[in-house]
């Protein structure tokens, strides 16, 4: 797991991945990025802020959550920290496993849950101002399709 | 007496002027819902933020209910909705 101050190439994140993952028969990654705004209100830069410290410690254990959940191999997390700009990769979540099903599902739990359950925050400039990111109810409705054991492990 | 390192992250940073306060907490404060009762008096924006139950709240790095009671915290930190990924 990495917080990255600076920009990362999520391409040779998924590249080192899979090396290091050859004899894993499924690879499921996803990439954020920054996204682009209102054509007549363009996005020009985001920041993202983090509590050092907790921040890992939670991505920690809800990666050691997911390893219990499924048959993974391996998981990779990077998440940036800072300013960043339209179209800069913001996260990376990759997980291997034998078959496809348990790298899809560990994948979308972990984004769920990077996205309500870590300590970070998104402020975007734009041009009409700046304003702190809200979570959306689709968020919150996203984290609790894996709590009270609605997905078992079905591997 | 030992301080205290109070810590506001995100949209809480703005509401309380400033990320990061030291402070010398009454030894009768001992809960997250002391600690805003005894920073918010007197200050009603802070403490209509604070009062808003998404706000959580972290003492030395764990996370934990506002009636917890805790013994000489060095950093109780307030967090917002996270908004991650």
């Amino acid at each position: 797991m990495t917080i990255a101050p600076a920009s990362f190439d999520p391409d040779a994140a998924l590249a080192r991945f899979r090396r290091a993952n050859v004899e894993a028969g499924a690879i499921a990654s996803f990439i954020g990025q920054v996204r682009p705004g209102d054509a007549n209100d363009p996005t020009e830069s985001l920041a993202l802020e983090y509590y050092p410290g907790l921040a890992e410690r939670e991505i920690e254990n809800f990666a050691a959550d997911a390893l219990k959940r499924w048959p993974l191999k391996a998981i990779e997390i990077i998440h940036r920290v800072g300013a960043m700009a339209p179209g800069e990769p913001i996260v990376f979540v990759a997980a291997a496993a034998d078959h496809r099903r348990a790298a899809f599902e560990a994948v979308d739990f972990l984004m769920d849950y990077l996205k309500s359950e870590a300590p970070f925050w998104k402020q975007e400039k734009r041009a009409s101002g700046t304003r702190w990111i809200e979570p959306r109810s689709e968020d919150y409705a996203d984290i609790a399709r894996w709590r009270d054991g609605e997905r078992e492990r079905k591997i | 007496m030992n301080e205290t390192r109070l810590l506001f992250f995100g949209p809480l940073r703005e509401a309380a002027g400033g990320g990061e306060r030291l402070v010398q907490l009454p030894d009768e404060v001992a809960t997250p819902a002391g600690v805003i009762d005894w920073i918010s008096a007197g200050d009603e924006v802070l403490a209509a933020r604070l009062a808003q139950p998404d706000i959580r709240i972290a003492v030395d790095q764990k996370i934990v209910d506002r009636d917890a009671s805790f013994d000489g915290a060095e950093e109780i930190a307030f967090l917002p909705p996270f908004s991650g990924g």
